[in-house]
């Protein structure tokens, strides 16, 4: 079975900066990391490679300095890396992002199992994965946690569906947005990376893409209009009451009736 | 010898601390034993103080009625430092945990003796800082850290707890209130009766607020985690990696069977499970590439010295994945067994191997089971013996022949009984057995200066 992986390098803290006047996310050039949900599906495809050998393969889109993210998954593990990065699929909205990875995963060979993490850090959107599915044409299942049983051609699978657990068999190839949580993600290998030397990581342009036209991808290709990106507001608003045990426990009590709460 | 309270001392306590002193059924149990429960004491009176006032008012009071005084913080403590074994007062600092003054210009932070180590790092970490000193339990008091002279993790290159305090205010048995140290860095003005109470358990002084050093927070940090085939193998690895002119901020050990038990206990896999040893390491700096830089040659090292491989924790979650662990061994290894007792020695850093490997032919010998955990980088070792349902004949006969042969076997090997958690009640014996007639009555010489009565924490110790 061929298992790829999709990946993507984030900011390494919470404190997001954005480009006032594009609404654009400013990516550091230090200090990034491997977006923390993509590891459980990392680690669920290396799994899948301990028990039957599979070859995995992970593939980002970005910078060039996303190259350190796909560097970082082989020395977790995977077998071969791809980076999707060029000028061109720059500003790219969820759309264009899925569809620019499409584009990539077309190029990356045969793929049975594409697994993808629930969400990033940084857009937070959880779409990627499904719309990558949809270009591909290919099934897909979000808030998977478990893979309970696999054969040469489908995979069935638990996956959270609002208050229930489903179990479910998609035929390959199919796309898979693993939960958060559902493991515990290996660590890189210093060993592995010190016998690997430098990465063999294949980089995907927009000159290897089948679909030449360029207002497919990037910002032309980007139908969203961002009126405005800007991190969540922290609201750490406390209010500290002293006194008495039971004076403390009357006005807990009101204000609770008062929201509502009881 | 003592007296027990009466009601007219009742009274003048709430005189003292009005509506802060409890007694009999008010008392919660919890304040009649420690985290490890060995020492059991029930106190008469329990203050919970606010002021050093009212801790030098307290103290006054006992002293003139002949009355003993135990200090508590949390009460996290491991040898029954922090319990009334002769009844009395028990003082409760825990709700001064005030932030008094923080002084960038020299460094400094002064905080009340109540506050929490954990409530402590964080209020530097906010300001760009770091207090250096990391003892596992966090929930403990910086005053109890103070008493036992807590070490923690980052000993290796940070020091002690003795080593960040720059100054103390504290209170003497008859109530009178010193002020020993100061901001300075340098000192060499007479005895150090700062350092004297530092690790006294409560015996000599009660400190009410200490003037922590601190540092500017290193900017990066990253950690590795080192399997290796065997637990000799990676334990005598830590000379040579001390030897290699790079300074980790912290060299652990842990087993696999540890592990097993902290992953139970949290319910959480640990990342690997490569190996029966691990060596865990930190390394950090003001910049990334030095940080960095250290990281290779230690891990360089490990590898020529045979270890399986190098993990690297270089992000806040796989950072929690493995510290994490780390940081429940002690209540995983608790929650394993019915009943446990430590053994918290200190050996030179190059007989640890030979320590570690020494618990496991005292496992066979009593047939019980000793996991152990702990600082390699530092020679500190925390081994466990656990109960497991043995009846209490056995468990008392099994228990002081494996602590006997223990303690032996680290005074053979130029160890020490206790690297952080103190002697307390625990640990007098072998204390007294380690540092022989001479050293102990110089000790008591110094008790009895300080508390010519001997009314503050009575039986501990010496």
């Amino acid at each position: 079975m061929n298992i790829l992986v999709c990946v993507k390098q984030v900011p390494g803290s919470s404190a997001v900066k954005v480009d006032d006047k594009t609404g654009l996310l400013i990516r550091p050039k230090k200090g990034n990391k491997l977006n923390p949900y993509d590891l459980f599906a990392l680690q669920a495809a290396l799994d899948i490679k301990d028990c039957d050998g599979s070859p995995v393969s992970v593939l980002t889109m970005g910078p060039p300095q996303a190259m350190e993210a796909i560097s970082e998954c082989l020395w977790m593990g995977c077998d071969e890396g791809f980076l999707i990065t060029d000028r061109v699929f720059g500003g790219a909205d969820v759309l264009a992002t899925s569809y620019t990875i499409s584009q990539g995963i077309r190029k990356a060979g045969a793929q049975d199992l594409i697994l993808c993490g629930k969400q990033t850090t940084d857009g937070d959107t959880a779409q990627v994965g499904a719309e990558v599915a949809e270009h591909l044409g290919i099934p897909h299942l979000s808030n998977v946690i478990s893979i309970v049983r696999r054969d040469e051609s489908s995979v069935t699978v638990k996956a959270l569906q609002e208050n229930l657990i489903v179990t479910e068999t998609l035929e390959l190839p199919c796309l898979l947005c693993l939960d958060a949580d559902i493991n515990t993600p290996r660590l890189p290998s210093y060993k592995r990376m010190k016998e690997m030397g430098e990465a063999k990581v294949k980089v995907l342009t927009f000159a290897d893409f089948e679909d030449q036209d360029k207002s497919h991808y990037g910002l032309k290709g980007s139908p969203t209009q961002v009126q405005k990106v800007f991190p969540p507001e922290k609201n750490d608003n406390r209010v500290l009451y002293k006194g008495a045990d039971d004076k403390l426990a009357a006005k807990l009590s009101s204000i609770l009736k008062e929201r509502k709460f009881i | 010898m003592f007296n027990k309270l009466k009601l007219d001392d009742i009274r003048a306590l709430e005189r003292i601390a009005p509506t802060r002193v409890l007694t009999q059924a008010q008392i919660n149990e919890d304040y009649f034993h420690d985290e490890l429960g060995t020492a059991f004491g029930v106190p008469e009176a329990l203050v919970k103080v606010l002021t050093t006032a009212e801790v030098s008012q307290v103290l006054k009071y006992a002293y003139e009625h002949d009355l003993p005084v135990v200090t508590r913080g949390s009460g996290t403590g491991l040898v029954g430092g922090a319990v009334a074994t002769s009844g009395g007062i028990m003082i409760d600092t825990s709700l001064m945990k005030k932030v008094l003054d923080f002084d960038q210009s020299n460094l400094t932070v002064t905080v009340e003796a109540g506050m929490l180590l954990m409530e402590l790092a964080a209020y530097c970490d906010q300001r760009g800082y770091q207090y250096c000193p990391d003892p596992g339990e966090k929930s403990a008091t910086i005053g109890g850290n103070i008493s036992t002279n807590a070490g923690g993790m980052r000993a290796v290159k940070y020091g002690v707890t003795r080593d960040a305090v720059r100054a103390l205010t504290a209170v003497l048995p008859n109530g009178e209130i010193i002020k020993v140290g100061s901001k300075v860095v340098k000192n060499s003005s007479g005895y150090d009766l700062k350092d004297l109470i530092i690790g006294s358990e409560g015996t000599l002084a009660i400190v009410t607020q200490a003037t922590l050093k601190i540092i500017p927070k290193p900017e990066y940090a990253i950690s590795i985690l080192v399997p290796f085939a065997t637990m000799s193998q990676a334990i005598s690895t830590v000379p040579k990696i001390i030897g290699a002119k790079v300074t980790p901020v912290a060299i652990e050990y842990m087993s696999c069977d540890t592990i097993l038990f902290a992953e139970e206990y949290l319910g959480k896999k640990f990342p690997t499970h490569a190996s029966d040893a691990y060596l865990l390491m930190t390394f950090d700096s003001n910049t990334q590439e030095a940080a960095i830089s250290d990281m290779h040659t230690i891990a360089d090292l490990c590898l020529e010295e045979g270890a399986l491989d190098v993990l690297l924790i270089d992000t806040e979650e796989r950072s929690a994945s493995v510290w994490s662990a780390r940081g429940a061994f002690l209540e995983a290894i608790k929650s394993s067994t019915d009943q446990m007792d430590e053994c918290d020695v200190v050996v030179p850093r190059s007989a640890v191997a030979d320590f570690i490997l020494y618990t496991h032919e005292v496992a066979r010998t009593v047939s019980m089971r000793i996991p152990s955990f702990g600082h390699a980088g530092d020679g500190n070792l925390h081994v466990y013996i656990c109960r497991d349902k043995a009846d209490d004949e056995t468990w008392q006969d099994k228990k002081s022949k494996a602590f006997s042969m223990m303690y032996a076997k680290a005074r053979e090997l130029g160890g020490l009984v206790s690297g952080e958690h103190g002697i307390g009640l625990a640990k007098k014996e072998y204390l007294a057995s380690t540092l022989g007639d001479t050293q102990i009555q110089l000790m008591k010489a110094i008790k009895r200066a300080f508390d010519p009565k001997g009314i503050l924490n009575p039986g501990k110790v010496i």
